[in-house]
Formats: C-alpha cells, sequence, structure tokens
C-alpha cells in the first residue's frame, strides 16, 4: 500500500488509481482503518471462540464475558499510562509493587485512621482514601520521574528498585497484615451487584457514547472540508459510525442481560421489606463501574495521547529524543509528567483491586508489572520507542486477562496457564514484527 | 550584495570555546554574519564547524566567549532561546521525529493550537501544505510518518521547519547532502531568494564549488580554530583548500588564531 500511495494526488489521478486496487484495499483505504489494530480485534474473538468451544459454552456467557470487564480494568487502567512510558522508551517495573503500596495506605486510611477521627462509613471516606492514594501515587511517579529524568539513572534500574522498595513498603505499613473490610462506598469501585449502574444508566451511557461517535465523525469531515483536505466517502463515514454505535450498544445488551444471582435478589428483597417474590425480580448489572472507571480513564489518555502538545511530545521523543530536545522541548520534564501520570493511574488500578478484594494485602498486584507491559506490547507498542495506542494497550489487557480467565474455565492447571501466557506473549510480538517488517 | 554597507552584524560570536573532556573542540573562534549575506564554514570533519554552530543553535553550551544578535549581548542556553532570537536551524541528521507526520515535525515544539487548548492538526496540515507546496510541490504524502518519506522529501521537511517561522538567520549543516541533483539546484534558489528577502544563512558544506557559488564569505576552520575569513571574490578555489588542508592564510583572506605562518 505504502507504494501506491506515493505521489498519489486527490481528483482523477487518484480515482483512476484507486480502481486498480482489489475491493478490500478499496475498503481499507476509504474507511482508514488500523489493520493492526483490526487483527489484534480478530485475534481475540478467535481466542473467544476457541474457549467458547473448549469450555463447552461457558466463555461467551454474559455472565463470563462481564466477570471477563470487571477482571481487566485495573490492568487496562495501568496499561494506558504504560504506553506513553514505552513509547518514549523508558520501562516502568514497579507498577505492581506501587499498586500494592497506595493499596495498602489507601485500606489503611479508611479501615484504621479516617474511623477514629470522622466515624466508620462516613460519606467522605471513600473521597479522602482515593485522594490520598491519588497524591501519594503521583509523588511516587515524580520521585522515579526525577530520578529516571533529571539524575539520568536509567528506568529499568529505577523502577526495578521501585519494585522491591514499594513491594517492601506495603508490607512495612502493616507488618504484613491484611488491612480489611473497606468503607462501603469505596468498594462500588469494585464492581460486584452493587457496583453495577444499572440496566437504564448503562443503555443512556450506551446512546450517549454512540452520539458521541457520530459527532466525531460529523466534526473531522467538517474540519477537513473547512481545509478542502480530502475526504472520507460518504458510506465509509456512515459505516464506521454503524459499527461503532454497534459495538457499543451490543456491549450494554450483554452486560444488560447478566441478571443479579437469586441470593443477591433475596437479600435485596428483605432489605427493602418488598413483598415480591425473588423468582419475579430481576435485576440486570448493568456496566460495572471499574469498567467505566477504565473506559474513562482509556479515552482521556486517548485524549491527551492525541491531542494535546504533551501527548505529541511524548510520541516525538520517542521517535527521535536528540529531535525532540533540538526542538526545544523540555524532554527531562515531559518524561517526569509521564511518571506522575503512571502512579496516578496505579493509584486508581490499586483503588478498583483493593474495592474488588473487600480487603488490602502486601502482595496485592504482584506480577501486575509484567502483566501491564504484556498488555501494552501486545497491543502493538514497541518496545523500541514512538509507536503505541492507549485503545490497543487496553485490547491487549482485555486479550491477557481473556487468556487467564479461558484456562481456568477449562480447568487447566496453574503452571499450564503460565507456559501458555508466555509463549502466546513471545508469539504476538513475533507477529507484530512480521506485520511491521512487511508494511515497510 | 556589498557586505561592508551593514555596520552592526545579524550575528556576532566573540571568542567561543568549548571543550569536552579536555579536547577543545572549538577554541577561541569568532565569526560573524550580516543581513541577506552567506557565509560559508569550512573544514575537515572534526574541525569544530557542527560544534560552533551547535552553540549558536543552542544545542550546546559554550564555556567561553560571547554571541551578539543585532549588536546586543544574546542569553542563549537552549533551543528555545535560539528560536527566540529567529535563530533557526536544519541539522546535518535533520533531527526529525520519524513516527510522526510532516505537520507535526515542522509544528514540533510550536503547535498550533485550537481554542480549547487542543492541538489544532487541521491548521497545522493545512499550513504544511501550503509551505510544502512551495518547496516540493509534488510532495502528497502528509499523512505518513517521515520515516517512510525518500531523502529528498525529508530534507525538504527539515528546510520547510526552518523556514516556516519567519527565520531572520539560518543555519545549514550540509544541506544538501542526501540530495540529487535536481533538488540541490532548489536549495540553491532557496538560499539565494532567503538572502534576498535579508536573511544571514550560515552555511556549512563540504561541497567547494556550491560555496563558491552561494556564499559572499567563507570562515575556514582547522583542530577548533579558526584559520581565516575571506570574501569569495578576494580567494581562489585553490586558495581555499590551502587554508582547509594546510591552515595557511593567503593574501586575500584575514587570518585568525588558527593560521599558520
Amino acid at each position: 500500500m505504502s507504494e501506491s500511495s506515493e505521489a498519489q494526488p486527490s481528483g482523477a489521478v487518484g480515482t483512476a488509481r484507486q480502481s486498480e486496487l482489489s475491493v478490500v484495499a478499496r475498503f481499507f483505504k476509504a474507511t482508514e482503518l488500523d489493520t493492526r489494530m483490526l487483527g489484534m480485534i480478530g485475534a481475540l474473538v478467535l481466542i473467544w471462540i476457541l474457549f467458547d468451544l473448549f469450555s463447552g459454552g461457558l466463555f461467551l456467557t454474559p455472565r463470563n464475558l462481564w466477570n471477563l470487564s470487571v477482571q481487566t480494568a485495573s490492568v487496562a487502567v495501568m496499561a494506558t499510562g504504560m504506553v506513553l512510558v514505552i513509547v518514549t522508551r523508558n520501562i516502568d517495573l514497579s507498577v505492581g509493587s506501587i499498586l500494592g503500596f497506595v493499596g495498602m495506605i489507601m485500606a489503611v486510611t479508611q479501615a484504621e485512621i479516617l474511623p477514629g477521627i470522622i466515624g466508620f462509613d462516613h460519606p467522605a471516606t471513600w473521597l479522602i482514601a482515593l485522594a490520598v492514594g491519588i497524591v501519594l501515587g503521583a509523588a511516587i511517579g515524580a520521585l522515579h520521574g526525577y530520578v529516571i529524568a533529571y539524575m539520568g539513572v536509567p528506568a529499568f534500574i529505577v523502577t526495578l528498585g521501585g519494585l522491591l522498595v514499594w513491594r517492601g513498603a506495603a508490607w512495612w505499613v502493616t507488618s504484613g497484615r491484611t488491612v480489611a473490610p473497606m468503607d462501603s462506598t469505596f468498594r462500588l469501585l469494585g464492581g460486584g451487584p452493587a457496583g453495577s449502574v444499572g440496566a437504564t444508566v448503562s443503555w443512556v451511557i450506551g446512546l450517549i457514547v454512540c452520539a458521541a461517535i457520530i459527532a466525531m465523525i460529523v466534526n473531522s469531515r467538517r474540519q477537513r472540508k473547512r481545509f478542502s483536505f480530502p475526504l472520507r466517502p460518504i458510506w465509509a463515514e456512515t459505516f464506521l459510525a454503524a459499527i461503532g454505535c454497534i459495538l457499543v450498544l451490543g456491549a450494554v445488551l450483554i452486560a444488560n442481560t447478566y441478571y443479579w444471582p437469586i441470593g443477591i435478589v433475596r437479600k435485596y428483597i428483605q432489605a427493602n421489606n418488598l413483598t415480591i417474590s425473588e423468582t419475579d425480580l430481576i435485576v440486570a448489572h448493568g456496566i460495572a463501574i471499574p469498567v467505566l472507571v477504565a473506559i474513562i480513564v482509556g479515552v482521556v489518555m486517548t485524549f491527551v495521547a492525541t491531542r494535546t502538545r504533551f501527548g505529541r511530545y511524548v510520541f516525538a521523543m520517542g521517535g527521535n529524543p536528540e529531535a525532540a530536545d533540538l526542538a526545544g522541548i523540555k524532554t527531562r520534564w515531559v518524561t517526569m509528567k509521564i511518571f506522575m501520570i503512571m502512579g496516578v493511574l496505579c493509584a486508581i488500578a490499586a483503588a478498583i483491586s483493593t474495592a474488588r478484594l473487600n480487603a488490602a494485602t502486601n502482595a496485592q498486584g504482584t506480577l501486575d508489572e509484567l502483566l501491564t507491559i504484556a498488555a501494552a506490547v501486545i497491543g502493538g507498542t514497541s518496545l523500541a520507542g514512538g509507536v503505541g495506542t492507549i485503545a490497543g494497550a487496553m485490547i491487549g489487557a482485555l486479550v491477557m486477562q481473556s487468556l487467564q480467565s479461558g484456562m481456568v474455565l477449562m480447568g487447566l492447571d496453574t503452571p499450564l496457564q503460565n507456559i501458555v501466557v508466555g509463549i502466546v506473549l513471545v508469539i504476538a510480538v513475533w507477529l507484530d514484527s512480521l506485520y511491521r517488517k512487511s508494511r515497510q | 550584495m556589498n557586505t561592508q554597507v551593514d555596520t552592526q552584524p545579524l550575528v556576532d560570536m566573540k571568542n567561543i570555546s568549548i571543550s569536552f573532556g579536555g579536547i577543545h573542540a572549538v577554541d577561541d573562534a569568532s565569526v560573524d554574519l550580516f543581513p541577506g549575506e552567506v557565509v560559508a564554514l569550512l573544514g575537515h570533519n572534526g574541525a569544530g564547524k557542527s560544534t560552533l554552530i551547535k552553540i549558536l543553535s543552542g544545542a550546546y553550551q559554550r564555556d567561553n566567549g560571547e554571541i551578539h544578535v543585532d549588536g546586543k549581548l544574546a542569553t542563549i542556553d537552549n533551543p528555545r532561546d535560539a528560536k527566540g532570537y529567529g535563530i533557526e536551524t536544519i541539522y546535518q541528521t535533520l533531527a526529525l521525529a520519524d513516527n510522526v507526520d510532516t505537520a507535526a515535525n515542522l509544528y514540533l515544539g510550536r503547535e498550533l493550537m485550537t481554542s480549547w487548548g487542543t492541538l489544532d492538526d487541521v491548521a497545522m496540515e493545512a499550513s504544511a501544505r501550503e509551505v510544502m507546496g512551495r518547496l516540493n510541490p509534488r510532495f502528497q504524502r502528509f499523512k505518513e510518518p517521515v520515516k517512510a518519506l525518500s531523502g529528498g522529501q525529508r530534507q525538504s521537511v527539515a528546510i520547510a521547519r526552518a523556514i516556516l517561522f519567519n527565520a531572520r538567520i539560518l543555519i545549514m549543516d550540509e544541506p544538501t547532502a542526501a540530495l540529487g541533483p535536481e533538488e540541490t539546484a532548489q536549495v540553491a534558489e532557496l538560499i539565494l531568494q532567503l538572502k534576498a528577502d535579508g536573511i544571514g544563512i550560515f552555511l556549512i558544506s563540504h561541497d567547494i564549488h556550491d560555496v563558491f557559488s552561494l556564499a559572499d564569505r567563507v570562515a575556514v576552520m582547522k583542530n577548533g580554530q579558526v584559520v581565516g575569513h575571506a570574501k569569495t571574490s578576494d580567494v581562489d578555489e585553490d586558495e581555499v583548500l590551502g587554508m582547509i588542508i594546510l591552515g595557511k592564510c593567503p593574501p586575500g583572506a584575514t587570518p585568525g588564531p588558527g593560521a599558520v605562518n
């Protein structure tokens, strides 16, 4: 494709050339779809179908898919930050340990410190705990970033040190004791029947997202028209809008067909003194709050990466650090900010996983750094720097989690699970490098 | 153009020195540049030309010496400072971010923003199309990362970036090294056009014929020191080669600290 687009102006020559392209090539050219991303989504769908077959139809159920979305949330949140880290040719090995330490501090804040000051289950508890966690995460990230950017210690070493330091710190804070239970509002961040938004709100969110997709397509078309740039054909725009909306509404539909288990319904009826029979009351989960958090993080990070100056600098630095310096970019400060963002994302991920577990343990998040890096790399982030997308990393996180849950559903032994995940990671990156070579 | 009429140089670098780990890469070098003038910097590889020029563009911090712009002492500690004085540089390595597209490279560090505070990619692409249309009318690959472009196309992106922001002082480090004959002629034409606009140009080149057809003056460096300055009309190619190779200053040139007797 790259040769055919050389010196190809819009207009007469363009259309003459276009008729020579095959139908498939024309389709991809018109829609400007990212073929690599499509390939990854194809791989994900393939994995899902295979697991569904091998697990006897257990995989592609609303219940499993809903659980999958909740289980993915924490790593997906961190993977969005890992993209920026890896794009600038750095690495962060400490995210799992930061998650453990920040989670522990948030747990201690809400379960041991705040009850003595403002009372147990105070409405502000969750906010204070979350704020403490985010500030702490940002501070840890700033410390890492400062040492990496201004003191010139390689990120690999700094965060390898961080891996040990923060894991030790998580242990040290409570002398290894597990802290529980969490504040009841805070626990909503972890999902579960209460931590989901319900059917109606889910539909509303779905429709808002659809409207946003259409608005974005219309707006970008208007912008390109303003400067009379080549436009995508109308059918391609309509197709993209339709596919986007179908995917969003389909996901909402799945979340809304996963109903509360009978035990939860019984408790709910008792708690609210309803007279209705427990088999007549059907309550849908809807989208889980941690999933919403992850999606919001993904949207915000995509915006930061593609629409802001900071994001532009991150990619430029990854492509050619010297050029970024010569262009007058404060590369050290950008690097430090990236690690601060990574710290904040670790804190959000810590909140999700602590809330979900309803406890903080000193082992929480162990090996999450590797899952996060794997998610980013499977999602198309190049370790050579300069290349990567937030959406890709989040899908990568979903792929990793799908593999793990699928193997659990198939009843595969734990050692085999690790072996498979490791092999898949290597094969995925190998295929990606083949793909990139073929594009050059 | 008679440069001697201008009494005030656009840039005056005085007694510049820089050393890296005990090696004097540039030693007490002085060069100046007047508006609408092309000054060629000549010398062997490692003579200190690129280092001297990187001090002016803010990439290196000098150990000693002063830089005056428009007669006033200038503070140039980083590339941002240099750009603030209207000093733009086309580096030998081009210094392009390979993974982003042409418009992003042209505006790197000086992005156009919308009123929402987001990147105005459309406006940047529009002006990229405009400026590239002037330099390289057949260029159409605006959506591709610059690593996909040919050497000549990449070179024209680097040149476009330097002239996009109304530079007053242009530094060109081997601007035609990657170009074919036709593109080289285009660059020569561009240099003459920029010169007519009153822009001062430092030209680093290995091609002595290029230098004689484009430059008003030459400054020759050897082992980090300036051998001498000369108007191109006062010396011939052999004499300049003698300056480069032997450090011998001909009668038509003003000798510098690096000249041998």
